[in-house]
């Protein structure tokens, strides 16, 4: 015990007196904290809109004025022509034309039946998808309006209740998610690493002719990670909660010993690339790009599963981020418990026992 | 020259000789090529519903037939009560439950108006309001049928009525993958380029056998030039097989000139090497050393304009964009790709980039030295 303890020790002392590494480790959660919070939406926001209005009457400007009124738009330009609105594409400022056919007011007023249309830059699909269904909603809120006003017989009304997230705030689906990439990221990576250093530098032979069990050379290795990872959790609730107000409506303790959990399997994923590589620049290569971009995308953090193929539904069965994603989110915000998530949990634990049993077997205690 | 000549020998040796390494470089991008593009679609569909009918009136089956029957919608429980389809979304079976509400049927014929409820799992926002937004489409579109079935109007509509038609420039198709695998391109060979380059240097010093370098005659920009030159090759050699990927599988011919996009290829990878080369100079060790590069490429890659439109971000964060090279190279290459634009469109982007280079590897010559 003695001994494990000063090798823990030893690796505490390669860690803190590694100043700009350690500082990265402390930092990257925040800055990634504040990146998404604050710079990445999906929403529609302000976005350049143009119109190309050909009937120049009463409900076409209230139309007009309604959508730049709304958050999702602000009219930069009004054409005047058809021919105008290419080049306006071409600039790349204006990334969708709200074009007003003649006579759109006296048909709607005397007809019941005007036509609008919308064009798109589609060059980024997501973007032209989104604001052409939040320009039809504000026009079909405009519509009822009217409609209201008619009191027309038959009328089934809709009622919209937004669960968990009344405000639609993008920060409750990506907290989850900077969560089981910081955690991934540094678990995984790191441990990786620092084994495969000491074998790089040779330092290794050192310790493995030493009296220490090997095993507990290299648990002692991933003890300070796991202890860093602890801190990053916090902070990363910290923020959460104080800077993007999301909060912690599940049981804190078991969102703790869950996470405790993903660090473990994370853990154990190091070690076992750790074992099966001999430089750093490879074992490097396997944690980032094998590891990282899958967790990015693979997690349903950025990109729902159920859009994917087949295929990469299965694959992301064996992404362990997304069990734990799964259930950061349904402790954290949906506030529910142990009973909801056990399924996740159980699938986290197995993937953690088999990745440190084959870990544990490839260990070599020779060198090359 | 002669130097030079063999510097590169040697560095193109010590990459060969490592199957390991050169066997990642080449496999895990081309993986992740062929797998993550299809993973990035944040297209609306199969959005999981459950419905709770209490009314069981031919009315409320028209109305879910007419939801299911429109693509956008799996319809995955009937559940009798509204507590029960909480259960579903809390499991995660269900996003959004369609309530029916008793006497639906008679209050709509009777009354002239009956009311149906949504609740819909926000946690993911933007998917949250679109999915609102097309059933209550649908919903609307039902009320219409229903309303022309008891009224009948001579000649106009019922009601004033707005059609929407829209239409799609440059992606008529919306093929998302044309907007996804240039810019994943991208990302795969910024990091290949950039860690590298920036391990290059930090492992020498590592092991130590930087001091032969140090005690030969071999100049400081010989030196960088001999760690660039090699990096810059693999980069273009990626960049070539990521096309061909791009042509073979996803089918994507880009609509601009290929020269367009290697010359903008080739000063980029310039710039982003020499970035690298500059903090292995900065840095002691290779875990630092990856670790820093990690944390830069990671803001870069974030505020990139890949996954999320730069547009949408606050003031401050564009300003960052502008000073970040992958910016660009995403820019032109949906630019060449999608729009055919050429040289002459893209030429601010190819000098602010080729500024950039010409700053960090200045930076980087300047801050070599022989000492140790």
């Amino acid at each position: 015990m003695k001994q494990f303890i000063s090798f823990v020790k030893k690796e505490f002392y390669h860690i803190i007196r590694d100043k700009r590494t350690l500082f990265i480790l402390l930092v990257m959660p925040i800055v990634q904290i504040i990146i998404f919070g604050f710079a990445l939406t999906n929403e529609v926001k302000n976005s350049a809109i143009a119109v190309l209005d050909q009937s120049k009457d009463a409900a076409s400007a209230e139309l007009s004025q309604e959508i730049d009124e709304s958050n999702y738009f602000t009219i930069q330009k009004s054409l005047n022509n058809a021919s105008e609105i290419e080049p306006e594409f071409k600039k790349g400022k204006i990334k969708m034309v709200v074009v007003f056919p003649q006579n759109f007011g006296s048909d709607l007023k005397h007809f019941n039946k005007a036509q609008i249309q919308l064009i798109a830059d589609a060059s980024d699909p997501n973007v032209a998808n989104t604001m052409v269904s939040y320009a039809s909603r504000i026009i079909m809120d405009y519509q009822n309006r009217v409609n209201q006003e008619l009191k027309l017989p038959y009328t089934i009304k809709t009622e919209y209740r937004m669960l968990y997230n009344p405000q639609l705030k993008g920060a409750y689906s990506f907290v989850p998610g900077v969560m089981s990439m910081v955690l991934m990221l540094i678990c995984t990576m790191m441990t990786a690493i620092t084994i495969v250093k000491e074998k790089e530098l040779g330092t290794m032979e050192v310790m493995l002719v030493s009296p220490v069990q090997p095993l507990k050379i290299v648990i002692a290795k991933a003890v300070p990670y796991l202890m860093l990872s602890i801190i990053n959790i916090c902070t990363i609730l910290l923020l959460s909660v104080f800077v993007l107000d999301v909060p912690i409506n599940g049981s804190l303790v078991l969102l703790i010993l869950e996470s405790i959990l993903f660090i473990l399997t994370s853990l154990a994923l190091g070690l076992l690339i750790s074992s099966a590589t001999d430089s750093q620049q490879t074992a490097m290569f396997i944690s980032l790009t094998g590891m990282f971009l899958p967790t990015i995308m693979l997690s349903g953090f950025m990109f729902p599963i159920e859009n994917m193929p087949l295929p990469l539904q299965i694959i992301s069965n064996a992404v362990p981020a997304k069990w734990f994603y799964i259930i950061v989110k349904s402790v954290m915000i949906k506030g529910v418990g142990f009973a909801s998530v056990w399924k996740e949990t159980l699938i986290l634990t197995g993937m953690m026992l088999f990745l440190l049993f084959l870990s544990i077997k490839k260990f070599k205690i020779r060198l090359a | 020259m002669r130097t030079l000549k063999f510097l590169l020998q040697k560095e193109f040796r010590q990459i060969f000789r490592d199957p390991a390494i050169l066997r990642i470089i080449f496999i895990m991008p081309m993986m992740q090529l062929l797998l993550l593009p299809m993973a990035a679609d944040y297209e609306m569909k199969d959005i999981k519903l459950t419905v709770v009918d209490q009314d069981h009136s031919s009315y409320s089956q028209q109305l879910i037939s007419k939801i299911t029957a429109s693509g956008y919608f799996k319809l995955i429980d009937y559940s009798a009560s509204y507590s029960r389809a909480m259960e579903d979304v809390e499991q995660d079976r269900s996003d959004l439950i369609l309530t029916i509400p008793p006497k639906f049927e008679k209050d709509l014929v009777k009354e002239d108006e009956s009311t149906v409820f949504m609740s819909i799992n926000a946690i993911n926002g933007v998917k949250a309001n679109l999915g609102g937004a097309y059933l209550g489409q649908i919903i609307q579109d039902y009320n219409r049928e229903v309303r022309l079935k008891w009224i009948q109007f001579p000649r106009f509509n019922p009601e004033p009525q707005i059609d929407i038609t829209f239409s799609n420039w440059f992606n008529q198709r919306m093929n998302y993958k044309y907007f996804m695998v240039p810019g994943i391109l991208v990302i795969l060979i910024t990091m290949v380029g950039s860690f590298l380059a920036t391990l290059n240097i930090v492992k020498e010093k590592e092991i130590g056998t930087i001091e032969q370098i140090n005690v030969t005659p071999i100049k400081r920009h010989h030196f960088i030039l001999g760690k660039l030159i090699p990096f810059w090759i693999l980069g273009l050699a990626i960049l070539t097989i990521g096309l061909t990927i791009a042509r073979v599988i996803y089918g994507i011919i880009p609509t601009g000139h290929f020269y367009v996009i290697y010359v903008f290829a080739a000063i980029y990878l310039f710039s982003i090497l020499g970035l690298g080369l500059l903090i292995s100079n900065y840095t002691s060790n290779q875990q630092q050393a990856m670790l820093i590069s990690f944390f830069l490429m990671m803001i870069f890659i974030l505020l990139s304009g890949l996954y999320t439109s730069i547009d949408s971000m606050p003031g401050w964060a564009q300003v960052i964009t502008r000073f970040n090279p992958v910016t660009y190279f995403i820019e032109v290459m949906r630019m060449v790709v999608l729009k055919g634009s050429g040289l002459r469109d893209i030429a601010g982007q190819i000098f602010t980039v080729l500024g950039f280079g010409i700053v960090l590897n200045a930076c980087a010559i300047l801050s070599y030295h022989k000492r140790a």
